[in-house]
């Protein structure tokens, strides 16, 4: 009779303890994550929201914007309203630039993983101690702006820069090869600026790897060949999808190397969007620009993401 | 005359290899000769499969140089279950490798039926290994791990299909095909392994301790499925292993090694009862060790006294010569007690019984000074006679001693 009356109080006292340590956890992991979402908050959805509004607004004469509601930024991202009939005109301009930047972005990544790749590899198969050198190495770039290194880049390939100089002194040319201000002038900014960001975590990928495997496979009759293609690739993966965004997306939005070493010339993203705020004085439109080209990498991620996680699936 | 020689040079009778030589199923390969792939094969097959013959392995340069293996010569008969047994260190491991083609010798050379394969590397050698923590390829399925090989041997696909179905059916894992590596058990793990290195129908299958990982009674179970697997493919196996236990029970020829030599090869029979040496009897099974001095001898057997001025005929191996001070070796089931000291070969005082359930083990303290065990198999009808602090004597069984080399 006593334990039928005491068993049903014993649980649910045991379960009130168990309910209050499980709310008190939760409470404390929600203050733990409070700085984490109020950065979040006020550095990125904030701005983020007020991007959105201002590309629908107008255009202030002086900068700044009119409270007042108009598509026109997103109809300007490709078509131009004629000054005397007001028709709208398609112009590509804007288009040319963003494919452009996409061109570049793309090519950037492609160089970057077929010289990322081999570098990560190659210090992954170093003796422990020695690997972390080869980390700090890879690293000394990011000790120094990348501003300054990218006028050090300009100082090299100008006119009168050192390998010009250098190739006219052992008569290998007879007038400058121009380089600066020109296409390969970027690419080889970008492929400079962001080829750490590669290297890095296929490093970590391939650091990873269990290189047993590698010996079985070359034991089950795979050429050296096979073996890269059918167990180190496959199974580095996660790392050369991360390293493709890591270089893919900046590179798409990249600023400064294309503003100096393209001369403002040849324009990426990143210059046309800074130029809607300085010189254009169209905030609406470069906050249009900024939005569209964020949905162009979602999409392009989302496309990414889904393909290379479904080869890693199937082998 | 004429038939009696005839009947010598006729090729033996191999057993039935039901998994591999069905001609039914079509899948089938036609006898291989030249090259396949670049993968060798050998054109005569000889007795030996594999003749291992002056190498030598020295790891690191300059003052750091380590010889793990140390000019070792063996030689490994076609469809054996030949056993690498020693200590960690001794160097088994690197011997299985330099077959495999992982490592390649400081000297000498490895025959794969009478073929220099010292050289090639392993993608071109007709064996494969099973390791020792599987390395199965965590991005495939079982059924594609076990296809690997015949992938890479660029084997049209059906014949591929085919052939794992075999090798699934074999390792009885036809249910698993689809799953990862990851999704199945220890035990599932070492099935894919050997099946997907079976698969390719390898000259010679290396075992680097696969079965260390496995918990007792999964040993004991796979410990059968190998020789099964064996008999049944009649592929020749080199098994690594430390547990003397397992080399005991699954081998043909046993190599036992230590400090990268081969000190005796044998069948297990031959290891327990006959070591070569000290160091083979001490770490196979368990051993009585005794002092004595050669009165003297004949060959193979010599006359030896013991402190307590008893002499017995102890049996010496081949190319030793045993004088003065010597150690004897003496089984522990290959004595027995009796109740009278005077009655024994020796005599000393019963220490501890130990009771194992299937035999007992009695600690005899010798006069002399030295252990002794003596071990007896327990039956229902086994009287307990003996009781701690008891004087006993102990006799031997004809050819029980043994005189080794330290």
């Amino acid at each position: 009779m006593t334990t039928a009356t005491l068993t049903p109080t014993m649980p649910s006292k045991a379960a009130l303890f168990e309910a209050q340590a499980v709310k008190a956890g939760a409470r404390r992991n929600r203050l733990l994550s409070l700085p984490a979402l109020i950065i979040i908050g006020i550095f990125g959805v904030l701005p983020l929201l007020i991007i959105c509004v201002y590309s629908f607004l107008v255009a202030a004469p002086y900068g700044g914007v009119q409270w007042q509601f108009s598509t026109d930024a997103y109809l300007n991202f490709l078509f131009q309203r004629d000054i005397f009939d007001d028709t709208l005109q398609f112009t590509p301009d804007f288009l040319i630039i963003y494919l452009r930047s996409f061109l570049f972005a793309v090519v950037t990544t492609i160089i970057c993983l077929l010289l990322g790749f081999p570098t990560a590899y190659f210090m992954a198969t170093r003796p422990p101690a020695q690997r972390n050198w080869w980390v700090l190495l890879i690293t000394i770039p990011f000790w120094s702006n990348l501003l300054v290194r990218t006028l050090a880049i300009m100082f090299i390939i100008r006119d009168e820069g050192l390998i010009n100089n250098a190739l006219l002194a052992l008569g290998v040319i007879d007038k400058p090869i121009t380089m600066l201000y020109t296409n390969f002038a970027i690419q080889l900014g970008l492929l400079y600026a962001f080829l750490p960001f590669m290297v890095l975590p296929l490093y970590s990928s391939l650091e990873k790897l269990d290189f047993r495997l590698i010996e079985a496979a070359y034991d089950l009759y795979a050429t050296r060949r096979q073996v890269l293609w059918r167990v180190i690739i496959p199974l580095s993966k996660p790392g050369i999808i991360a390293g493709c965004l890591l270089v893919f997306i900046p590179a798409l939005g990249a600023y400064v190397t294309p503003l100096i070493l393209g001369g403002g010339v040849h324009l990426m993203i990143g210059d046309l969007i800074a130029q809607q705020f300085g010189s254009g004085r169209n905030w609406p439109l470069g906050c249009a620009q900024a939005l569209i080209l964020m949905a162009a990498v979602l999409v392009a991620l989302f496309f990414y993401v889904r393909n290379t996680s479904g080869k890693v699936q199937h082998g | 005359m004429g038939i009696a020689f005839k009947k010598r040079v006729a090729a033996p009778q191999l057993p039935s290899r039901s998994a591999y030589g069905d001609n039914r199923t079509g899948t089938h390969l036609p006898p291989r000769a030249g090259s396949l792939n670049g993968v060798i094969v050998p054109e005569q097959p000889g007795k030996n499969a594999i003749e291992v013959r002056g190498v030598r392995k020295v790891f690191g340069t300059g003052e750091n140089q380590v010889a793990a293996l140390d000019t070792v010569s063996v030689s490994i008969r076609e469809n054996e279950f030949f056993t690498l047994l020693g200590p960690s260190g001794c160097g088994k491991t690197t011997l299985l490798r330099l077959i495999a083609g992982f490592d390649f010798p400081s000297a000498g050379e490895i025959l794969l039926h009478g073929q220099d394969i010292a050289p090639l590397p392993p993608f071109k050698r007709p064996v494969n290994t099973v390791f020792q923590n599987y390395a199965l390829f965590p991005h495939m399925t079982v059924a594609q791990n076990i296809g690997f090989g015949l992938e890479m041997l660029g084997k049209p696909k059906g014949e591929i299909e085919a052939r794992v179905a075999q090798m699934l059916k074999l390792v009885k894992m036809e249910a698993l095909k689809a799953r990862r590596t990851s999704q199945i058990s220890g035990g599932q793990q070492q099935r894919v392994a050997l099946a997907r290195a079976l698969a390719p129908q390898p000259k010679v299958l290396l075992l680097d301790e696969p079965l260390s990982a496995l918990d007792y009674k999964l040993r004991k179970e796979m410990q059968i499925e190998l020789k099964r697997l064996q008999h049944e493919t009649g592929i020749t196996f080199i098994f690594v292993t430390h547990d003397q236990e397992e080399a005991l029970t699954m081998s043909d020829r046993i190599a036992v090694m230590s400090a990268g030599k081969i000190l005796q090869v044998g069948t297990p029979r031959d290891i327990y009862d006959r070591p070569a040496e000290r160091f083979v009897a001490d770490f196979i099974g368990e051993t009585n060790f005794l002092a004595g001095t050669v009165m003297s001898k004949k060959p193979g057997m010599a006359t030896v006294k013991f402190a307590s001025n008893a002499t017995i005929a102890a049996g010496y191996p081949e190319g030793f010569d045993p004088t003065g001070e010597v150690t004897l070796v003496v089984r522990p089931e290959h004595a027995d007690l009796v109740p009278d000291p005077a009655k024994g070969t020796i005599a000393g005082t019963l220490s501890n019984i130990v009771y194992f359930g299937t035999d007992t083990h009695y600690h005899v303290r010798l006069d002399g000074g030295e252990n002794f065990i003596v071990r007896h198999q327990n039956s229902r009808s086994s009287p307990a006679t003996y009781e701690t602090g008891a004087k006993v004597g102990i006799q031997f069984e004809e050819d029980a001693a043994r005189v080794l080399k330290d």
